[in-house]
């Protein structure tokens, strides 16, 4: 057997054949993938740096002969969102201003509902996680109208406090999600050890268990970033003309009916409103991918 | 001071409670007491009974949406669950920079939709785009207008959709596939068992679990699609792409017809209860046993 198994026989070279080749087409495959997933981010780019002439004459996935960062210069301060022609910029800084406080607000409530649900059990708690927990899975249309009147009555309509707030009261079903998770694989021992030692709630919390939150808490806080900055729906319904965010300036500078279309503008001020997010996925995507699947699979 | 110590996780715990309380579950029944109403531009409040439904359901335009919705979510769904599945188990055979092919497959999940949908209609469009290149190349017949053609149209939101999502479930999948137990797998192997039965016979029927997470996943999506359909077609060719998600937003925002707004609202409620609802009981109840 083992003599045997060693000799080329002409049928195993055969099937040795057989295996470089599908390995061979295994990968081709999966490079022509890749250039599918590739493609629509190298057309962005390269259009963004091509003059509207060359746009016009030129090839969809041709390189630009002539490299412009003009239409970079226009999308980030001068594209029209509609009659305001100031490009990107402010709204860009609208989102900043939005995403930073919503992140790091939804993330500690988060952190502490987490921490109450997974480890100091009461009656109702169980019943308050499955709530937030459906929560999670509404179609946020169908809180939107209630939600634009209360924010008028709360005289925070239109502001960036109340979109902050918004996305602080819908993010917390997926922060309390992922806290908790976390937190209930630490034996309650631990606690009740504490507890004996004459520690209180808060130091508990503070002592032991944000010492080893680190890893969830840039899970929860990648997610959340991703989540506030791509946001669209809320952006759209609860902000006006100067608190826009940038995603809803994006859609009204690509919408923009005014004057000549200028693709290459569209394209620069789509990969600005992309790169924040591009460049958390880049530098931590290990998390990234971590809070996806958490947030989607684990109940 | 004991009564607080002793109460502090509940007093800490009840304003977020309160807010879901209300923000969650006051505002669904606030929106399904004004779906029952004759609200138009402003809410009322006197109930009468299912005129909003019956206005939603005898609507053309609804109607092309809510058969939007089934067409879509059908097509991104399958065909993202599909794809997923294959490029895991591609990427399952030992490859080389399987990091680096990971990174570039997963990395349209960390856009936003309407980023997607920007760069995809300007790859679609039929002047400047993919038509007009194929055409230069010297097939002067060629044709792909499917983002200006009404009836074609949904199909470019779903491929724009798959291109976004499929890296997701190809990631969920691969994770699915690693959990497997190595041992049965090798063992397997040892009995000669070719690699297609040992996926199809063995590691495939293993993740249940993984494929109903997938498909509440994408399901979800689907029924939020608002961005993405916003961005590449806004709704048209006339009301062709529209989805429950912009026919919504269009009548509580732009025709100022707070009834319908409501009515559709509840009725994507409804479709995403029928299928969180089973999903989340039997995610609980497994847990509690």
């Amino acid at each position: 057997m083992t003599d045997a198994a060693f000799t080329n026989t002409p049928a195993r070279t055969q099937g040795k054949a057989v295996t470089v080749a599908l390995r061979w087409l295994l990968y081709v495959l999966l490079i022509a993938f890749a250039l599918f997933y590739l493609a629509p981010l190298f057309v962005m780019v390269t259009t963004s740096l091509k003059s509207l002439e060359e746009i016009r004459t030129g090839d969809l996935i041709a390189l630009p002969r002539e490299v412009t960062f003009d239409a970079w210069a226009t999308a980030w301060s001068g594209a029209c969102t509609g009659i305001q022609c100031e490009g990107v910029r402010p709204y860009f800084w609208n989102s900043v201003l939005i995403a930073v406080p919503a992140v790091l607000i939804s993330t500690l409530i988060g952190a502490i509902n987490g921490y109450v649900v997974a480890q100091w059990q009461f009656r109702g708690a169980n019943v308050f996680f499955a709530l937030l927990l459906f929560g999670c899975f509404i179609p946020f249309q169908v809180v939107l109208l209630p939600m634009a009147r209360m924010l008028g009555l709360m005289g925070i309509a239109g502001t960036i406090p109340g979109l902050i707030f918004v996305h602080v009261v819908y993010g917390l079903g997926f922060t309390t999600l992922f806290f908790r998770n976390y937190y209930v694989s630490i034996p309650s021992e631990l606690v009740k050890a504490a507890k004996v030692d004459g520690a209180g709630f808060f130091r508990i919390f503070w002592s032991i268990f944000l010492p080893l939150s680190l890893p969830i808490i840039v899970v929860t806080v990648i997610w959340q970033f991703t989540q506030i900055w791509n946001d669209f729906l809320f952006g759209v319904s609860f902000s006006q003309a100067g608190t826009q965010p940038v995603t809803v300036a994006l859609n009204n500078i690509v919408n923009s009916t005014t004057g000549v279309k200028e693709y290459n503008v569209d394209m620069a001020a789509a990969i600005i409103a992309a790169l924040p997010t591009l460049i958390v996925y880049v530098i931590a995507g290990k998390y990234f991918i971590r809070g996806l699947t958490a947030g989607s699979v684990k109940g | 001071m004991q009564f607080l110590e002793r109460n502090l996780p509940k007093i800490m715990l009840a304003p977020s409670f309160l807010a879901v309380l209300i923000f969650v579950y006051g505002f669904i029944a606030w929106t399904g007491w004004v779906s029952l109403t004759r609200s138009r531009l402003l809410p009322r409040y006197d109930i009468e009974g299912f005129i909003q439904y019956e206005r939603l359901f005898d609507s053309p335009r609804w109607d092309t949406a809510f058969g939007n919705l089934f067409l879509f979510g059908a097509l991104f769904i399958g065909i993202s669950m599909i794809l997923g599945l294959v490029l895991a188990i591609f990427l399952d055979q030992n490859i080389r920079a399987e990091g680096a092919i990971r990174t570039i497959y997963l990395y349209p999940m960390a856009l936003s939709m309407i980023v997607t949908g920007t760069a995809w209609k300007w790859i679609l469009n039929p002047g400047l785009g993919l038509e007009a290149m194929v055409r230069r190349w010297g097939f002067e017949d060629f044709r792909f207008d499917w983002l200006v053609n009404s009836d074609m149209a949904i199909y470019t939101i779903v491929l724009a959709a798959i291109w976004q999502s499929s890296g997701f479930v190809m990631a969920l999948f691969l994770a699915g596939l690693r959990s497997v137990d190595g041992e049965i797998i090798k063992a397997a192997q040892i009995d000669g068992i070719p690699t297609w039965r040992i996926y199809s016979a063995i590691i495939i029927p293993s993740m249940a679990p993984i494929f109903l997470s997938a498909f509440i996943v994408l399901a979800h999506l689907a029924i939020k699609s608002f961005d993405l359909v916003i961005a590449l077609t806004g709704g048209g060719p006339g009301f062709a792409t529209d989805l429950p998600a912009t026919y919504m937003f269009s009548m509580a925002f732009s025709r100022g017809d707070i009834g319908q707004a409501a009515s559709s609202a509840m009725v994507m409620m409804g479709v995403v209860f029928a299928i969180v609802v089973p999903y989340l009981y039997s995610e609980l109840r497994a847990k509690n046993d």
